[in-house]
């Protein structure tokens, strides 16, 4: 049997335009969803359980009781269990990682797959941390992977500034995703209804050195300044024309 | 008194340009807060990269050269760092944001318990402690940071920090031993894909000419948007959507999720302007966009807007912009 551990984070629809409101986060009837590049983790996971058999999806999120939304979904797409861990701040990757590691030692999972990077905060360091905490090995930023060996280890495309890597990673090991790995699967009806009867469990963290105070403080949220406006020209000459003579960028 | 540790990037035997962004901030760092920097170089035959690195007023160059680090490989290389950063007293490391840096460094923080920020785009020492600014939200947020801790980890915007001029070379380039039976072996470097065109990358590029859905195939991409980018001497790039059509290579994808860039002109073909896309881009001078349908968003952040056909503003465009 082997086990697949997909953590989820919520954060706001990727369509959504975050505002800060007197320093503040503006989420004001904003809507949630599993980061875009979990989804992809998740469809993966299921996907390997549909080709392999005897695989176990396990997904996992860390927050409050609001991030229940995202595992039901993460249930509905697939998932056979999912984990909520309450009574833990993570407010950077660093404290994420260590969280997921202490979720990793109880799990044992052969695999964890994460996304590159959540569409919040787009740190894309949560995994490789979790992967150098447990001393295992990592392949970030995966358009493909085939497990190879008898199943003990990872061959994986990584999408690089420079092109496609291939790497083989010995597994257990963390794999992050990019974009093209696949595309996430719509939640269906039957989905909806199986999942309610799928096991989601709490576990309310006590572990004193898991509460270890966050390496970052924000100090101060602001919006960019806004572009000033442009204008629209009607021909290529005055286009050229612009550039040239106005921009002076050619 | 911050001593900073700049990792270098570098491609077949050669200097990755935007290293030099992280050369700068560090050596903002080090005049502002009364301290100093040393440049890091790991890889296999690695001389030529040391040597040009000398003459950036770093106190030394310090350089881990075996064939076991031939491969930037986030095991091996991850490992390296931490040991290192340790080693030396950094109280700052510091590389160009890029998949090479994103994939090791969090890893090298982690061993070192220390917090990290990504995508740095600025650096204020207020009575003498650090605040970052980094960008969130897909361009809509910018947050000012403080970390924590003795070390603190950074990955820097290339087009934030102006590449600063070489002057003499006087780093002393100081050899380090690599303890090759501890690196650890968890990771089996396979290949990479070569690179074809012969065009700068996008994040390297003063001009970067970008096409979109509106492009229908790779030999319309390439006469069109390859044709333009080299009237302008500049780069080629495109939106997601061509790269999940598998018409460019992902190398060329520009956005939040792919390359940032920021260069003096961005022209922006056949795409419609998702936040995702403008959050690569919306930092760079001047903005063209060229775009059938006037509703377009791109057209909100667009210095010059263009309303039309592609394939038949383009090849004019090319014919004038060659014209001179
Ligand atoms: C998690 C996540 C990450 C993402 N990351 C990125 C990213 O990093 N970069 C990115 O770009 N996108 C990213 N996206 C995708 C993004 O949301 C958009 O889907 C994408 O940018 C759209 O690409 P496009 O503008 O080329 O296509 P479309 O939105 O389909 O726009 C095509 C445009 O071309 C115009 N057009 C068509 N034909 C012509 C013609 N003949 N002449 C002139 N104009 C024409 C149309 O009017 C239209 O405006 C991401 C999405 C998600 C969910």
């Amino acid at each position: 049997m082997m086990k697949i551990l997909v953590a989820l984070k919520r954060v706001p629809d990727p369509d959504t335009r975050i505002r800060v409101k007197e320093g503040v986060l503006d989420l004001d009837g904003v809507k949630f969803a599993v980061n875009p590049f979990d989804a992809i983790a998740l469809e993966q996971a299921i996907r390997m359980r549909e080709q392999l058999g005897d695989v176990e999806v396990v997904v996992v999120s860390i927050g409050t009781g609001d991030c229940v939304e995202q595992l039901r979904l993460g249930l509905a797409m697939g998932a056979d269990r999912a984990l909520l861990i309450s009574g833990a701040e993570a407010p950077d990757s660093l404290s994420v990682a260590r969280i997921l590691a202490d979720v990793y030692r109880r799990e044992r999972p052969d695999l964890v797959l994460m996304g590159k990077q959540a569409i919040d905060d787009d740190s894309n360091q949560a995994g490789q941390m979790l992967a150098a905490l447990l001393g295992i090995g990592q392949a970030t930023f995966v358009s493909k992977i085939e497990l190879v060996d008898g199943r003990s280890s990872a061959c994986c495309a990584r999408e690089t500034d420079g092109g496609i890597e291939t790497i083989t990673v010995r597994l257990p090991a963390v794999v992050t995703t990019d974009l093209r790995l696949n595309e996430p699967r719509y939640v269906s009806l039957p989905g909806i209804m199986k999942a309610r009867k799928k096991p989601l469990e709490e576990i309310q963290l006590t572990d004193p050195t898991l509460k270890a105070p966050a390496r970052t403080r924000v100090l101060k949220l602001e919006s960019p300044p806004p572009r000033k406006a442009g204008i629209r020209v009607r021909t290529v000459d005055e286009l050229v024309e612009k550039l040239r003579n106005e921009a002076k960028v050619i | 008194m911050e001593k900073v540790l700049v990792i270098s990037e570098h491609e077949g035997g050669r200097l990755r340009r935007h290293t030099l962004s992280a050369v700068a901030f560090a050596a903002k760092v080090a005049a502002e807060s009364g301290g100093r920097f040393e440049i890091l170089v790991l890889g296999e035959g690695m001389g030529e990269v040391a040597g040009e690195l000398r003459s950036y007023g770093a106190a030394a160059i310090l350089v881990g050269d075996h064939a076991d680090l031939r491969h930037p490989v986030a095991d091996k290389h991850g490992w390296m760092i931490a040991r290192i950063a340790r080693e030396r007293g950094a109280t700052m490391v510091v590389a160009a944001a890029s998949t090479f840096s994103k994939d090791i460094l969090p890893r090298s923080a982690a061993l070192m318990d220390a917090g990290m920020l990504s995508d740095v785009v600025g650096i204020s020492m207020t009575g003498g402690e650090a605040e970052f600014k980094r960008i969130m939200f897909a361009g809509n947020v910018i947050a000012t940071v403080k970390l924590d801790g003795a070390v603190r980890f950074l990955t820097v915007r290339s087009a934030a920090f102006v590449h600063p001029v070489p002057g003499a070379d006087v780093s002393p380039v100081v050899e380090l031993s690599v303890p090759v039976s501890e690196l650890p072996s968890l990771i089996e470097y396979g290949s990479r894909e070569v690179r074809v065109t012969g065009r700068p990358d996008p994040t390297e590029a003063r001009v970067v000419v970008s096409g979109g859905r509106g492009v229908k195939n790779a030999e319309d991409f390439e006469r069109l948007i390859g044709g333009l980018a080299d009237a302008f001497g500049g780069a080629a790039g495109s939106s997601r959507a061509l790269v999940d059509a598998g018409i460019v290579p992902n190398s060329l994808q520009v956005g939040q999720t792919g390359k940032i860039v920021a260069p003096d002109l961005y022209v922006a073909v056949g795409i419609s302007g998702a936040i995702q896309h403008m959050a690569g881009m919306k930092d760079t001078k001047v903005i063209v966009a060229i775009n059938k349908d006037p509703d377009a968003p791109i057209f909100e952040v667009a210095d010059f807007g263009i309303v039309g056909d592609a394939y038949q503003l383009v090849p004019e465009l090319i014919e004038k912009v060659k014209a001179k």
